[in-house]
């Protein structure tokens, strides 16, 4: 797991061992250069020693495959997509209609797909984001050490479990469960456009507010897991300076574990949002699609970009209309980059926490 | 420290892998009873031989018939197999048409074009043949508390599914259902999300029966209710909401436990069963000339004939007609006599209609022929 934070402390001028032996624990980073028999340390020029080059070999390599392979994974999106865009009779960023079925007259837009995604994965990370913060607290700070470990064990696993299951789950049990709940908002806080009589039926729970419940599920053991991490490397000095001021242990937590893990926390959501935006099989099953467009309120269906390629894709059979549906991976695709891109522009705003 | 943490771990994911493993599910494919409503069953010898592991895909409506003929096949070609992949019909005539399985499953046949010449290749310059060799109703499925019988005709079938009629007492129902009560309740349609076959014959169907002007096609078209994914998602769907009505095919609509209407094509009210679809597929008139027995669906969608159920979707076997080599030649041969003979047995119970007696005579010469 990449983690920026605890990469770069050793760094910081004014640092000390303590501090160090707590956040980067440097013994178990030496650990892998293996001591070679003549290695004095001498004043000589350093000269590259075999392993030394073969592990940089191998890393670099591996850096330059993955970003060769996502260009070729944005070129195939790319090169698929472009016959298909030009034979679009609407407008491909603004329309809301969708139909692929007569390949000599392609009439796709991305806009209700584009709004769909989005407000999925973002109820699904504003729910998601404070249980998870609390969970790695909890787990960082507040369980005793015994009790911890075998907890985070116990959420890691539910980022195991396929999400198929989590589809069936939502479709079968959660979507009756809320039944009456949806219903209350709908009736007593309908005013709201967000919680507006939707275009499907609420009975089914194939709503945009089952999917993101079910997504937020998902997305949690991704955003406990590096929040804990980030939070259990705060500096024990920071901890018992504070401790020592006499600071509650809200105190402690508010004044010294939030700071410093927050651009961790942040970048940790953010890697949840783009799983959340990029979650097929879950949504295919649970969200209904609708025959009106999307209007803004929870309690609409409609598709995600991931699901309305899951659900078209058995049966293509023209290139043509195939590239309807790879034109709108590629849009998903460029949207995931941005979220990514902003993520790592948050961690980077954050410079003064490390 | 950090070893015994990983150790844990792994052991974690090793045991519930394990768990999970152990969980997987054994498809059994239904082994009920053998009805004989296909008399000359036994009869069609099989010659068993070639190749002992045959591959197919395509149309996953005809999985459940696949898993039937095969267990058949076994039955009368012991140490065969034949594996199916229910990746659906466009999957099936592109790794047909590329030389990448023996025969493809689709539901419908190959078009002019590009797929018949690339399929013409495939068979070394041979023409591929269609044989509809399963047969599925498709039931209207409807769950409205108080209304066991319901009948529709495909015009009223038409406006409900496109949203011209709303309500499950509007006169329209009312005139074809004389004595029943039908409540002031709103329909619910329902409608498969997914790209399918059965929404395409089921818009077919109203197109050429009741008047549908929405266009046909894998996506429904009808500008009404919601979407849910696959067979089984409409089907839970129509089961969990009073007022919602379906097209989904009969055995999950059994399944489900959905009351489903009869059809009303003229000549009264038509319930569905293996007898009335069975009539139909005799009303059915084939276009493709010789042995490609493409059929001509609008003949079953518009049959008036009384007591035949018309809605049904035909799925094809894409076959050469010569090409294959061999040992692939004299399977695919005995895997279809064995499909069309004893296979269709047991169809009855997956929720299929088996083969009426002269459509199945017609299959066995086209399969005879194959060189």
């Amino acid at each position: 797991m990449k983690d920026p934070v605890v990469a770069k402390r050793p760094a910081r001028p004014g640092d000390t061992g303590a501090e160090r032996g707590v956040a980067a624990a440097p013994h178990a980073s030496e650990a892998p250069i293996p001591p070679t028999p003549e290695a004095p340390e001498t004043t000589k020029a350093p000269h590259v020693r075999p392993g030394d080059r073969i592990f940089r070999g191998l890393a670099t390599g591996s850096g330059v495959f993955i970003v060769v392979l996502i260009g070729a994974i944005g070129l195939f999106l790319i090169l698929q997509a472009i016959p298909s865009l030009g034979l679009d009779n609407v407008n491909f960023l603004t329309s809301r209609e969708w139909n692929t079925t007569d390949p000599t007259n392609l009439r796709f837009g991305i806009l209700d797909l584009t709004l769909v995604t989005v407000v999925v994965a973002v109820l699904a990370l504003l729910i998601a984001m404070p249980i998870a913060l609390g969970i790695a607290l909890f787990l960082t700070q507040y369980a005793p050490r015994n009790l911890a470990r075998p907890f985070a064990y116990v959420v890691d696993l539910l980022a195991a479990v396929p999400s198929i299951v989590f589809g069936l789950w939502g479709l079968f049990v959660l979507g009756p469960v809320l039944f009456p709940f949806s219903e209350w908002l709908i009736e007593n806080l309908g005013w709201i456009p967000l919680l507006a009589k939707g275009n499907v039926n609420v009975q089914l729970g194939g709503t945009i507010f089952t999917a993101g419940i079910v997504v937020a599920v998902m997305i949690l053991p991704i955003i406990t897991a590096v929040s804990r991490e980030v939070f259990e490397r705060t500096p024990t000095m920071h901890i018992e300076g504070a401790i020592a001021l006499g600071a509650t242990k809200w105190e402690v937590v508010r004044t010294t574990v939030l700071p410093f893990g927050k651009a961790g926390y942040v970048s940790a959501s953010m890697l949840g949002l783009g799983r959340a935006l990029g979650e097929t099989i879950a949504v295919a099953i649970i969200l209904s699609t609708a025959t009106s467009s999307f209007g803004w309120s929870l309690f609409d269906g409609g598709s995600t970009f991931a699901s309305k390629i899951a659900l078209a894709a058995p049966e293509f059979n023209d290139a043509r209309s195939a590239g309807a549906y790879i034109a709108a991976g590629l849009v998903l695709f460029v949207l995931t980059f941005v979220v990514n891109a902003i993520a790592r522009s948050i961690v980077a705003g954050h410079k003064e926490y490390e | 420290m950090k070893i015994q943490r990983h150790g844990a771990v792994l052991g974690l994911v090793a045991a519930s892998a394990l768990l999970l493993s152990a969980c997987g599910s054994d498809n059994n494919a239904p082994t009920g009873g053998t009805n004989n409503t296909t008399s000359n069953a036994a009869s069609v010898p099989v010659e068993c031989g070639g190749k002992t592991k045959l591959n197919a895909e395509g149309s996953s409506a005809q999985k459940n018939a696949v898993d039937a003929f095969v267990q058949a096949y076994q039955a009368a070609c012991p140490g065969v197999d034949l594996a199916y992949n229910p990746s659906g019909s466009g999957a099936g005539v592109k790794n047909f048409n590329a030389g990448q399985v023996d025969f493809g499953g689709s539901d419908s046949a190959l078009k002019e074009g590009a797929e018949t010449t690339d399929s013409t290749k495939r068979c070394k310059e041979n023409p591929a043949w269609n044989l509809p060799l399963v047969f599925g109703p498709v039931a209207v499925g409807y769950k409205v508390s108080g209304v066991d019988s319901l009948v529709l005709d495909a015009k009223t079938t038409a406006a409900i599914f496109s949203g011209a009629v709303k309500k499950w007492n509007d006169p329209a129902i009312k005139a074809l259902n004389g004595s029943a009560t039908l409540p002031d309740k709103d329909i619910a349609v329902i409608y498969r999300s997914d790209e399918s076959g059965t929404t395409d014959n089921f818009q077919k169907y109203l197109k050429v029966a009741g008047g549908w002007t929405k266009g046909d096609g894998k996506q429904f078209k009808g500008g009404v209710g919601e979407g849910k994914e696959k067979s089984a998602g409409v089907a839970q769907a129509v089961g969990s909401i009073d007022g919602a009505i379906t097209y989904v095919e009969w055995s999950f609509a059994q399944d489900n436990k959905l009351s489903v209407a009869k059809i009303d094509s003229g000549a009264g009210a038509v319930e569905l069963t293996a007898e009335t679809a069975g009539k139909a597929i005799d009303e059915a008139k084939i276009k493709g000339e010789g042995n490609n027995l493409v059929l001509d669906l609008d003949s079953i969608y518009g049959s008036k004939a009384a007591g035949a159920y018309p809605l049904l979707l035909a799925t094809y076997e894409i076959v050469c007609s010569k090409g294959y080599d061999a040992d692939t030649a004299k399977a695919v041969k005995a895997f279809l006599t064995v499909a069309a003979t004893t296979g269709q047995q047991q169809l009855a119970d997956a929720g299929y209609v088996p083969l009426p007696k002269a459509f199945q005579d017609k299959i066995l010469t086209a399969v005879k022929a194959i060189a």
